[in-house]
């Protein structure tokens, strides 16, 4: 095996995976490690179901095996529960605490399951849930929520803090890297607490 | 040398720059868009570029440049090749002065394409060279090479990166930008360029004298290579030699390759050294046939036998069990992990305020019971709104239509095709449909843009890909000179204007056009409109549900009643559509 620490991003087409997973291959580069990752691209990005795979020190193929996930990094409930057979035993979650119902609810008349469900269902790995949104809002823009997932997840990943926050600072638009910079650490401080 | 952590898109574009590509072309297709899209938006472009109207077009231009002696690079998806097959089958014949780089992009597993043909197939049907890489590292190094092949052979080059290397990523050593030598110059030879019967013989005689040397060059330049190291063998293609490579125990010798034609005598003494030998390849039994052609009486494991696949994408857990079948490993390092069942499905749909979701509402309720034949674009989904019927191909909805149309008497039929694949091959279809007299009602949804594929700009939107202003078609003018009278213009988001036009579409015999018109609203987001949001009087909504089956995203049901999500982009169909008048502007009740 290879040996690499892998990480799957999920989400909502449309969230900013694209933008997280690109922190941490940004950040793989600045530490000096190689890295692999995977994403969706294309008509899937239209308000579906998208994921981000990233093998931190990864030499071989891009995507992730089920069952072979280190951490899985969610930006809404269900799509954490869609893709947690990805995870390891001891693998760990990070879930944005953020329910969208896909429209086939409505259309399909189809029952979801509620969050409370999901949590409990979620609550068979190593968990942090957190509200992102509401600090990223808090942090200055709603659309650091990505980037407050980072920090909340930071303390489980294989690179320096610092790093990721280097990272962040050169990836995301000048004008934003102050908001950025508080979202960040403002997520590993919810992180840190659960 | 520089590393970046890039998209393989990204990392073959950069790799043209370090070649000094001269001149670019191609026809937007997942997975391939983002190479032209990288180049495009270089801040110095010391080449020319265009969006193509389609493959056939954007090849022809291509393969012109490089009887021009300068570099030239085409891109498209693999579905795109069999619209370019013409020139490329024949463009092997005439060759090329200048290196000519086709890259086909192949879509394994079909994420966003209508089939996983496979475009090695098509290297070995026109006899010219392909390369298939294994990584984003190779598919960028594999570019420079390319382009000297072409020149060293004069043939085009087939490059054939999959999804899994266009749309990874990996940190890739980078070479620094060059500047063209090249200056163009077409030298008239009409026994090489006029490919009529008596030239074309011999052209053809020369194309085959060629492949010997081809094949022996292919090993040489190292994207075929072999290591032995015990009595069984994996042989592995493209990215699947990554997969094997993760899990490859140490006593099984490997063969990767990445180039097309195989070199056989090589091949043939490396099987010899095994007992027994697995091929690993996605899709088509490319290098399996070829090994079988060589193994004599040596045990050949693949697709063929039953232990890989022919259809999908490989993985590396995929990988290992076809290994583990076949006797290469022992047990499957990876345990089986099923997903949680019967969760509510979260497919691609057409975004709030998407203008086609209105244009598809007036469809069905004006003809109930037509047939709707459609075409390839973000329209697609309109399959989830029960208005797509038929979608086979690029361009192929009005000429199903006219098929269908004359071939079931008294049967409505209403196509959907969108302006870039209107453009793209939609066109020849309409003249067709009025020359032969067909009854149908063409509506083309018109956003001036290829969006599907990232927005690309089409002959449509008034812009070349570099962002210089150009005449835009007239798409209502068009329609006229193809004989159609019935051609009128409507708001997509007027949804009485689409009913009562439909309507009058009705009523008439003939071919018919209506021509959609709205922007895109990813567009629409970007370049700043601004139009308000609506909510639901939840005291005047009745609950009937009208809104709800209307399918938007921002449109929500709980406790009995409507309610609107901050994804309104502010289109207003619903607000037509709700019988008790119960939508309104947000903050206004």
């Amino acid at each position: 095996m290879s040996g690499s620490f892998d990480i799957l991003i999920v989400g909502i087409g449309g969230q900013g995976t694209i933008l997280a997973s690109n922190i941490l291959g940004e950040s793989c580069l600045i530490e000096g490690r190689q890295v692999r990752g995977a994403e969706t691209h294309g008509m899937a990005q239209r308000g579906g179901s998208v994921e981000s795979h990233i093998r931190i020190d990864g030499k071989f193929g891009p995507q992730i095996a089920p069952g072979q996930a280190d951490l899985l990094i969610s930006f809404d409930l269900l799509e954490a529960l869609r893709y947690s057979h990805y995870l390891k035993k001891d693998g760990k979650i990070v879930v944005n605490r953020r329910l969208v119902l896909p429209t086939s609810v409505y259309t399909q008349k189809l029952t979801p399951p509620t969050e409370e469900e999901i949590i409990a269902a979620l609550k068979a790995h190593e968990l942090c849930l957190l509200d992102a949104d509401r600090i990223a809002t808090d942090a200055g823009s709603p659309l650091s929520q990505n980037v407050v997932m980072l920090g909340a997840a930071a303390k489980w990943m294989p690179l320096k803090p610092e790093t990721l926050l280097e990272a962040v600072r050169r990836l995301v638009p000048k004008k934003t890297i102050e908001i950025n910079t508080k979202a960040f650490r403002m997520g590993q401080e919810a992180g840190g607490k659960i | 040398m520089e590393r970046k952590y890039l998209l393989g898109n990204e990392a073959i574009a950069h790799a043209c720059l370090e070649s000094g590509v001269d001149f670019v072309c191609g026809y937007p297709g997942t997975p391939s868009s983002e190479v032209v899209d990288t180049l495009r938006v270089q801040p110095e472009r010391p080449f020319y570029l265009e969006w193509s109207v389609n493959e056939k077009v954007a090849l022809e231009n291509a393969l012109a440049a490089a009887w021009c002696g300068v570099r030239a690079l085409c891109t498209m998806k693999h579905v795109g090749l069999n619209v370019a097959a013409d020139p490329l089958m024949t463009s092997a014949y005439t060759g090329v002065t200048g290196g000519l780089v086709i890259m086909s992009a192949d879509d394994p597993f079909a994420h966003s394409s209508q089939n996983e043909q496979d475009t090695r197939c098509y290297a070995h049907f026109a006899r010219v060279p392909c390369l298939d890489p294994a990584s984003v590292q190779e598919a960028h190094d594999m570019i420079p090479a390319a382009f000297a092949l072409s020149e060293e052979f004069g043939l085009p080059v087939l490059f054939r990166p999959t999804t899994r290397i266009c749309h990874s990523k990996g940190d890739v050593a980078l070479g620094p930008a060059v500047a063209s030598p090249r200056k163009g110059a077409f030298h008239k030879d009409p026994r090489q360029y006029v490919v009529i019967p008596a030239h074309t013989r011999v052209l053809h005689k020369k194309l085959n004298e060629k492949q010997p040397a081809l094949r022996k060059r292919l090993v040489e330049l190292g994207f075929n290579r072999c290591e032995v190291r015990g009595k069984t063998a994996i042989i592995a293609s493209g990215i699947a030699a990554s997969y094997v490579q993760e899990i490859l125990p140490d006593n099984v010798s490997f063969m990767k390759i990445g180039a097309y034609p195989i070199d056989e005598d090589w091949l043939k003494e490396f099987v010899g050294k095994h007992e027994k030998v697995l091929v690993i390849e996605e899709l088509a039994p490319e290098v399996e046939e070829t090994v079988r052609q060589v193994a004599g009486c040596i045990p050949v494991f693949g697709k063929k036998n039953g232990y890989a696949p022919y259809e999908g994408e490989l993985s590396t857990a995929a990988v290992a069990g076809i290994m583990v079948k076949a006797g290469f490993l022992n047990q499957n390092p990876f345990a089986p992990a099923a997903p949680v069942e019967n969760l509510p499905v979260r497919p691609p749909i057409l975004c709030a305020g998407c203008l086609h979701r209105g244009a598809f509402y007036a469809i069905k309720k004006v003809f109930k019971d037509a047939i709707y034949p459609s075409d390839i674009g973000c329209y697609t989904l309109g399959l989830q709104l029960g208005v797509v019927d038929t979608t086979i191909c690029m361009g192929a909805s009005i000429t199903v239509g006219s098929g269908i149309a004359h071939a079931c008497e008294k049967q409505d039929v209403v196509c959907t095709i969108g302006d870039s694949t209107f453009l793209h091959t939609g066109v020849q279809g309409l003249m067709n449909a009025v020359y032969n007299g067909a009854n149908m009602t063409v509506v083309i949804l018109d956003n001036r843009i290829t969006a599907m594929t990232g927005h690309q700009p089409n002959p449509n939107t008034g812009l070349t890909a570099c962002g210089v202003e150009t005449p835009a078609v007239s798409l209502d003018a068009l329609c006229r000179a193809c004989g159609v009278t019935f051609v009128e213009t409507v708001d997509s988001y007027d949804f009485t204007g689409m009913v009562n036009v439909l309507q009058e579409a009705k009523k008439r015999s003939g071919v018919k056009v209506i021509i959609a018109k709205q922007m895109c609203v990813i567009s629409a987001r970007r370049a700043g409109v601004k139009r308000g949001r609506y909510a639901v009087d939840t005291d005047a909504c009745t609950g009937c549900g009208t809104c709800v089956r209307f399918g938007c995203p921002a449109i929500e049901f709980a406790d009995e009643k409507a309610r609107i999500n901050d994804l309104c982009s502010g289109c207003a169909v619903c607000v037509q559509l709700c019988p008790a008048g119960a939508i309104v502007r947000e903050g206004k009740r």
